[in-house]
């Protein structure tokens, strides 16, 4: 437990406001293809840094970062620069300008070790950051650059958003997106400078892209996305500042980083919706009301064949139908009596009327689908089954309803549709081959 | 549409092939057997498949289902009889190579590993770029060609690789007229020796003039055959027409259900 | 024994010798940033193997960044294929968090690496003299010299003897596959490459001169070349040149030499960016001049060819003849100039008037004018709408385009504006 002093709270305080505007400013780096612009611009500005103290020999936080932005949007426009007038890619004129603004901020750097009469001017703490170097005058400092930055996101958000989605747009209704795009940059610039001093030059860029990324997984919503996000950076920077007070010898930047990736794993993973469990789920019912939708066909269609109705269906002329092994049949069965589609009796199963139902509604989607593949010309007769299997099962209400309406026109009795090929009931499954 | 399998004398045998992207199916349950000699084109409308096919028979894209015999073999064995022309764009003309280079990587198949092409490679580069009319630009950097040169070139190296099946995504995509008289120059002298030729094409008004074999597609084959009985008016608006929007709509169903997207 | 800085020059010539040689490579298929997090990513597996063998031993080094390098690019592709995360986002994620997590290790365990947070970022390049690679009692001398030199043989083999594999497959790929080149292999080789070379480097050196050096020559010598010999060369000198004169760099300045070492080899970039003669920025504005002061005499000589057909006295004087801002005046100024020492014009009392032979050139200019002027109007733009297409055509209508003129407008005499056409000589 780090000592709950006033020293502490600040610093903490310090590290949440940081990771809060990273993870605001993020949202609309990262939404507009900005993520790696950032880490240039961070790099770029450790030059700036040591000039600004070598020509003052001041350490105070709004000199340096003053000298900071400078450097860092030199190094950006140095970029637009190489892009637009030579023929180096985008990739190679960010790697670039990357490096050699680093470089150059390295010799400075250790220029200034080597000679400085105290030796200790206490700049690498840019490279990596450290939260517990903040002192009040650097919070003050902060809190008015970060306000001017909420706010001015707050004013312009909906031309932001407008940028993103559709410069062009933007434009035909009278904003300039050229304008919106610098100031959406600027306010990018002055985000990554908070946080310079307690993430450090190499890693303050991941506080711009991970609480973003990670939000995109919770909401689709622009607005949501932003103060999840916000919320993220901040519990990261947070969480940061305080592991990095319990061992004061790591420094706070990576903490941060690692913990904002934390974060996006455990979003990825577990986010409604989007997250991969989710995903994962859907994709396993999917499976799952296929295969029972394949269990109802297949027992009218036998119960067709053998001209009965309602008749019992033995469990093993199903699974030799279905091209399934016995014991999924049963389990299928199982589940299918459990929500009363089917009676389960010891010869095999015997549809309930809400059973009949579902089950001849897929078959009739099949064979609509079926008649139009083939009326469409799109397939031959004997391609046309394994299309429909893939297809019947996700076939709405709604598209259904308009397959009809073209069948009918066509003069097809959709009300009766019988199988188009003679006898095969046709279970196959995608990439076998016939 | 029965044919042997393995028969050795269809050039390109396409089989109840499906194609998707990212899951989504964009070709459904291709059957095509291209006769051999003929200068085939394939026409149909934007996002209709017609790269997709091209790339499939090659492998470049994964096939869902089916398959593909190129002279009753996989493609994997008969790679040396097949020539490409890719699209124009598909590459970075700022590459920093001559024209004369473009071509030689025509013959690289023929090299193999770790050796270098030699005289006789040389020799056939140079008169693959004399016969598209580009010898004077031998020593030229690509960048410094013009759209039409460029395409030549990209023709002038499946020339070299001195195929028997030649595969060409749109080389008349964004040509001068010059330039597209000589192509077909070519493609025509390329039939006279046989070769069997599957053009990607987009203009309507030239189809009759160029080709003597159709392949009609639509997300599927809408028809395929003589050029005299498929170019037709129903089947162009069978190609062309709407209707399909239930197809590519089942198609995007597809893709979303199997990626567990909703 | 040799001189101490001897084997500092010649460990960081080998290290830029390698990297510039594969990042040629890198920069042609638009792979820079895979470099870039590639460089970054080894760290966790270096600082790993330092923990686990306690020592420097090459061989638990190489394992330990060759399993990183793997992760990040395995890292990139599922964010990016599987979890549907943006490309560049996907990258900045994987190799961030992976360096957090190097510089965590490196901090936490301070006492038992003996890395730290510095050496990291530009290396011990210094203390290459003292790093003696022993064999039993024999010394071999510094042991950095020996890991970057065979890493700098081995990628020179691996650029010889795939010369044309590499070639085709960073050119097109599709075309690569066609001929029976696996274009996946080669990648995948290439990247082997490029993190072995980035893990022996990463040492001596450090992460930040990895970066710079896969990077920086190559994108340089793409400046000065079309052709890939060559920019293979250069892009190699380039990397050794910067190792050399940035070790008398940070000399002078007492700094960082891996950080002296990468500001010369920017230096060198930002000098070609501005002289490189075909692609740089001189070049360019140069040729922009050239062409503006082409079309400033072409707008003189018109301007003198129209006078003539209009008044006795075809002379003009010069203040006529200027007009715009500042810059354009000046430029009419040299126009002028150029002219007289041409012999197109001549001289009197600041008064301008066409020679024979500018009488000649001025008449050219002007029927390709007004032929322009005609075929736009037949083309059916309303005739204010005329004079600028032709305005900006005439100073570009060579012979063969004059001829397809004439073989449109066979007829011409009068122009749209009811003005005569200069007959061709």
């Amino acid at each position: 437990m780090p000592v709950w002093d006033s020293t502490f709270q600040l610093v903490l305080l310090g590290a949440l406001l940081i990771g809060c505007t990273s993870g605001v400013l993020g949202t609309f780096a990262v939404l507009r293809k900005r993520s790696l612009l950032g880490d240039a611009l961070a790099h770029a500005a450790l030059p700036g840094v040591a000039l600004a103290f070598m020509l003052t020999q001041s350490k105070a936080l709004p000199v340096l970062l003053t000298g900071a932005s400078l450097s860092g949007v030199i190094g950006v426009l140095l970029i637009q620069v190489i892009v637009t007038y030579t023929r180096i890619k985008a990739d190679a004129a960010l790697g670039i300008v990357l490096s050699v603004f680093f470089g150059g901020g390295i010799v400075l750097l250790t220029h200034i070790q080597q000679s400085a009469v105290g030796n200790q001017s206490g700049l690498d703490k840019f490279l990596f950051g450290q939260a517990a170097s903040i002192v009040a005058s650097d919070l003050y400092a902060m809190s008015v650059m970060v306000v001017v930055v909420l706010v001015l996101v707050g004013l312009f958000f909906k031309e932001f958003s407008a940028l993103i989605f559709d410069p062009g747009f933007l434009a035909s209704i009278g904003f300039a997106p050229r304008l919106v795009d610098l100031l959406l940059m600027s306010l990018i610039v002055l985000t990554v400078m908070v946080g310079l001093q307690a993430v450090g030059v190499i890693l303050v860029a991941a506080m711009l892209i991970t609480p973003a990324v990670s939000a995109r997984f919770w909401t689709n919503d622009l607005l949501r996305m932003v103060l999840i996000s916000a919320f993220i950076g901040g519990l990261s920077g947070a969480a940061g500042a305080w592991i990095s007070a319990l061992a004061p010898r790591i420094p706070t930047g990576p903490v941060m980083v690692l913990v904002a990736t934390g974060v996006f794993v455990v979003s990825a993973f577990v986010a409604p919706s989007r997250g991969l469990i989710a995903r994962w789920r859907r994709l396993r019912g999917n499976h799952w009301r296929e295969n029972t939708q394949h269990f109802l066909r297949a027992c009218v269609e036998l119960q067709e064949q053998a001209d009965t109705d309602l008749s019992v269906i033995a469990l093993t002329d199903l699974a030799q139908v279905m091209h399934e092994p016995l014991y999924r049949v049963r389990r299928l069965a199982k589940h299918l009596a459990k929500n009363g589609k089917i009676e389960s009796t010891d010869e095999g199963a015997k549809l309930t009327t809400k059973g009949y139902d579902d089950a001849v509604f897929v078959l009739k989607s099949h064979r609509l689908w079926e008649y139009y593949l083939v009326y469409r010309s799109i397939l031959e007769e004997d391609h046309v089954d394994r299309s429909a299997d893939e297809v019947e099962h996700i076939l709405t209400p709604q598209i259904i309803e308009r397959l009809e309406a073209i069948l009918v026109e066509e003069n097809i009795d959709v009300e009766n549709v019988t199988s188009i090929h003679a006898t095969d009931s046709g279970f196959r499954k995608a990439g076998q081959d016939a | 549409m029965a044919h042997a399998i393995d028969d050795a004398t269809i050039p390109i045998h396409i089989h109840d092939m499906t194609v998707a992207y990212h899951k989504k199916p964009v070709l459904w349950d291709v059957d095509l057997a291209v006769p051999e000699g003929k200068l085939v084109g394939i026409v149909g409308p934007n996002g209709a498949g017609k790269s997709t096919m091209i790339k499939a028979i090659m492998d470049l894209v994964p096939k869902a289902s089916g398959w593909v015999r190129i002279y009753g073999q996989p493609y994997a064995r008969m790679r040396q009889t097949i020539g490409y022309v890719p699209q124009r764009e598909s590459v970075d003309w700022d590459f920093p190579i001559r024209a004369l280079d473009v071509v030689l990587m025509g013959r690289y198949g023929h090299v193999g590993w770790l050796r270098r092409p030699g005289k006789i490679d040389r020799e056939i580069a140079e008169s693959a770029l004399e016969k598209v009319g580009m010898a004077d630009y031998r020593d030229r950097q690509i960048n410094q060609l013009s759209g039409g040169q460029q395409q030549r070139v990209f023709l002038a190296r499946a020339l070299a690789q001195d195929a028997r099946v030649y595969l060409m995504d749109e080389p008349f995509a964004g040509v001068d007229a010059a330039t597209e008289r000589a192509i077909i120059e070519i493609l025509m002298e390329l039939r006279s020796r046989d070769k069997t030729m599957l053009v990607v094409h987009h203009d309507l008004q030239t189809v009759n003039q160029y080709f003597d074999w159709l392949v009609l597609i639509n997300m599927r084959v809408v028809a395929a055959g003589d050029t005299a009985t498929v170019f037709t008016e129903e089947n162009l608006n069978k190609t062309y027409g709407g209707r399909l929007t239930l197809l590519s709509d089942a198609a995007q169903a597809v893709a979303d259900h199997q990626r567990g997207v909703s | 024994m040799l001189d101490g800085s001897f084997w500092i020059i010649l460990t960081g010539a080998f290290a830029g010798g390698a990297c510039g040689l594969l990042g040629v490579f890198l920069v042609l298929r638009k792979m820079s940033l895979l470099g870039d997090a590639l460089s970054h990513a080894v760290l966790p597996g270096i600082a790993i193997a330092f923990l686990v063998s306690g020592s420097r031993d090459i061989l638990p080094m190489f394992l330990g960044a060759a399993v990183f390098g793997v992760m990040t690019t395995l890292l990139v592709e599922t964010f990016h294929r599987r979890w549907h995360v943006q490309e560049d986002a996907s990258i900045g994620i994987a190799f961030t968090s992976l360096f957090a997590l190097g510089v965590v290790l490196i901090s936490a365990y301070a006492g038992q690496v003996d890395l730290d947070q510095e050496c990291v970022l530009y290396g011990e390049i210094a203390y290459t003299p003292w790093d003696r690679l022993l064999i039993g009692e024999q010394d071999w001398g510094p042991r950095p010299v020996w890991i970057l030199g065979t890493v700098f043989v081995l990628d020179l083999l691996f650029v010889l003897l795939f010369y044309k594999e590499l070639k085709i497959t960073s050119f097109d790929p599709d075309i690569a596959v066609a001929v029976g080149i696996p274009a996946t292999l080669m990648h995948y080789m290439l990247m082997s490459s490029v993190s072995l070379t980035t893990v022996a480097a990463f040492e001596s050196v450090g992460a930040i001169l990895v970066v710079a050096m896969l990077i920086v020559p190559g994108a340089t010598a793409y400046l000065w070349s079309d052709r890939l010999p060559v920019i293979l060369i250069m892009s190699t000198v380039f990397g050794i040149v910067s190792a050399i004169a940035g070790y008398y760099l940070a000399g002078l300045w007492n700094s960082s030499i891996a950080g002296a070492m990468v500001l010369v080899v920017g230096g060198i970039f930002g000098v070609s960016l501005i002289v490189a003669p075909q692609y740089g920025l001189l070049g360019r504005v140069i040729r922009q001049g050239r062409l503006g002061l082409r079309v400033a005499q072409d707008h003189i000589l018109l301007r003198l060819v129209r006078e003539s057909e209009t008044t006795e006295d075809p002379s003009v004087h010069i203040s006529d003849l200027m007009e715009g801002s500042v810059g354009a005046r000046f430029r009419s100024r040299v126009a002028m100039w150029c002219l007289g020492r041409e012999g197109f014009v001549t001289w009197d009392a600041g008064h301008l008037a066409l020679s024979d032979n500018g009488l000649g050139k001025a008449t050219d200019l002007l029927r390709s004018h007004r032929l322009w002027e005609t075929y736009f109007s037949q083309l059916g733009l309303p005739e204010d709408h005329l004079h600028h297409p032709a305005d900006a055509l005439e100073h570009f209508t060579d012979e063969e385009l004059l001829q397809g003129l004439h073989a449109e407008l066979p007829n011409a005499e009068i122009d749209p504006q009811g003005k005569r056409i200069p007959k061709n000589k």
